[in-house]
């Protein structure tokens, strides 16, 4: 695809027999943030690692930004940024003199460098740290510095591997701010999350990854309509009443799950009026006392539970 | 710019990071600096002895010394790689279009500066300590490019070291052998003063063969007339092995 900015087909990685990529398909349009969301081990920093020619692929074709990641790996060098799962910053030294290092790595020479360096600093709102080591940093300053860092020659193509684990939320609000104003100017995003919301904020589509493959590719709109539209939650008076509720109520039996701590249940429906009223009028003919019923559009986590095969919730209804 | 000069300005680069990591932490260098001539001036002056040492202690103590910072430099190499390893830092290199070599001769050129820089304060402390080299100016600059020559090959079992071990951590199980590494060597006692088989070991250390023939040169005790092959030979036979090992194991980060 000619507007196609990553194209993966059928990317295999091994390590000690253990597939970390199993046949893993991906295109990511040209200017898109494009989020890939799994579970720790689902593959996501191993296809990140092969997107930015750190390891070869065992097989499969990988291109990034119209070159071969194995064959072209320097022209792939040259239009990428990343932003691993750590920062990746010389703690001894201080903001400026990391991103110089970097800028004259990027054959820029001492004076474009240092500019650069003054300019990110300022973006990134870190003109104010002086010579201070980055081991002194906050996590989200330290973040946005290693953000900058991968700034430096403006990447066709940026990866941002689960760029806000371990940060509090006000680290997580700084860095998705920093991503959003990237983003316009015409970079390609590829972000790995474990954070479903993460993914619904910052990214245009989204695909969910489990061992190694896509599971799931869409935008969040169509990945919630996907797994059969809106849902019904109803939470009872008494959690001994649960058993007996889901036996009655007009839904898909194995499609409930139940939270017996919060005296719920919660149900995919189709007709949301018709499930509304039915709902209502079978606990009412039960005698089973509803505190709160309420209709409502999945969220991602019920997607992704669902289409993995993970969903442990639905076998806690017994 | 061709892709040689590439080569050269990355490595350059690298050195000058490393160079502005000193500056960030003057103590650490100095501790590091300091600490050869501590143990310089313990076995010199309070532990003494020099069993089998026939002549002045001091002159059979200088050279030993020299080629024991050299082998301990081992463990500062293996600290800085491991420590980029882990921070990600060597990562982020890996994916800039820089040349693939600079890391580690930037390494390389650091760590040679700050042992050259090491057996300067050495040898400047000994001379002030009253010590004079006899081998005349050729035999001195002999003395010191066979224990750079030794600290290279050390440098490059270093890199392999921390390629392999990947985290700081196992770092100490290697600090931990390289002192009796260092210690069963002739720096401290000549080897005729112990029994056979330690004499025998320690014989063929390494770093033996580079203090005799440093001994040799200077003309201290304990130097062997026509060692200086040996004290060339043992290094190279290491960098023969480790320095294509090292290459190979980083070539391989991406396996």
């Amino acid at each position: 695809m000619a507007d196609a900015a990553i194209t993966v087909e059928g990317a295999r990685k091994t390590f000690g027999g253990k597939h970390a990529l199993d046949g893993l398909d991906l295109t990511v349009t040209r200017g898109t943030v494009h989020g890939v969301l799994g579970p720790n081990g689902a593959g996501k920093t191993t296809l990140v690692r092969i997107l930015s020619t750190l390891l070869r692929p065992d097989a499969g074709r990988v291109e990034v930004a119209g070159h071969d990641v194995v064959r072209e790996a320097y022209a792939v060098r040259l239009r990428i940024g990343l932003l691993g799962q750590h920062a990746a910053l010389d703690e001894e030294l201080g903001g400026r003199q990391n991103l110089e290092l970097f800028g004259r790595l990027h054959h820029l020479g001492a004076r474009r460098a240092r500019a650069r360096a003054d300019e990110l600093l300022e973006r990134f709102e870190l003109s104010g740290t002086g010579p201070k080591a980055v081991k002194q940093y906050s996590g989200g300053m330290r973040r946005r510095l290693d953000l900058a860092a991968s700034l430096i020659t403006e990447p066709e193509v940026l990866f941002l591997d689960e760029p806000t684990t371990g940060l509090d939320p006000r680290g997580r609000a700084e860095v998705w701010d920093s991503v959003r104003s990237l983003v316009g100017g015409g970079t390609t995003v590829l972000l790995t999350t474990q954070y479903l919301e993460e993914a619904d904020q910052l990214a245009d589509r989204i695909c969910l990854v489990d061992a190694g493959r896509v599971v799931a590719d869409g935008t969040a709109d169509t990945l919630k309509a996907a797994i059969g539209g809106d849902r019904i939650d109803v939470v009872l008076r008494d959690a001994g009443q649960l058993g007996a509720a889901v036996a009655l109520l007009p839904v898909a039996k194995d499609a409930v799950t139940v939270d017996t701590d919060r005296r719920l249940l919660s149900a995919p429906v189709i007709d949301r009026m018709a499930a509304l009223t039915g709902v209502v009028r079978a606990l009412e003919e039960a005698g089973i006392e509803a505190e709160d019923i309420a209709l409502r559009r999945p969220t991602l986590d019920e997607v992704f539970l669902r289409l993995t095969g993970h969903d442990d919730r639905t076998t806690e209804a017994a | 710019m061709s892709s040689t000069a590439y080569a050269l300005t990355d490595s350059w680069t690298m050195t000058r990071r490393e160079l502005a990591r000193w500056g960030r932490r003057p103590a650490a260098v100095v501790v590091n600096l300091v600490f050869p001539v501590m143990l310089l001036l313990m076995f010199g002056y309070l532990v003494g002895g020099g069993r089998g040492v026939s002549g002045d202690y001091l002159d059979f103590l200088v050279p030993g010394m020299l080629a024991l910072t050299m082998a301990f430099g081992l463990e500062g190499t293996m600290i800085a790689v491991t420590q980029d390893l882990d921070k990600g830092v060597i990562d982020r290199f890996r994916s800039m279009p820089m040349a693939n070599g600079a890391v580690l001769v930037g390494r390389s050129a650091a760590d040679m500066l700050q042992s050259a820089l090491g057996l300067t304060v050495l040898l400047g402390v000994a001379a002030a300590l009253g010590w004079r080299p006899q081998g005349g100016p050729d035999g001195f600059l002999g003395a010191v490019g066979l224990l750079l020559l030794f600290r290279f090959a050390m440098l490059w079992i270093g890199i392999h070291l921390a390629l392999i071990a990947g985290k700081p951590e196992l770092v100490q199980a290697v600090q931990i052998l390289v002192w009796p590494v260092g210690f069963l060597s002739n720096a401290f006692a000549a080897p005729e003063s112990m029994p056979d088989w330690l004499g025998t070991v320690v014989e063929w250390n390494p770093m033996s063969q580079t203090a005799t023939a440093v001994r040799d040169l200077f003309g201290s005790p304990g130097g062997e007339p026509g060692h200086v092959w040996a004290a060339v030979v043992w290094p190279l036979a290491l960098l023969a092995v480790f320095f294509p090992l090292a290459v190979r194991r980083f070539s391989r980060l991406s396996r």
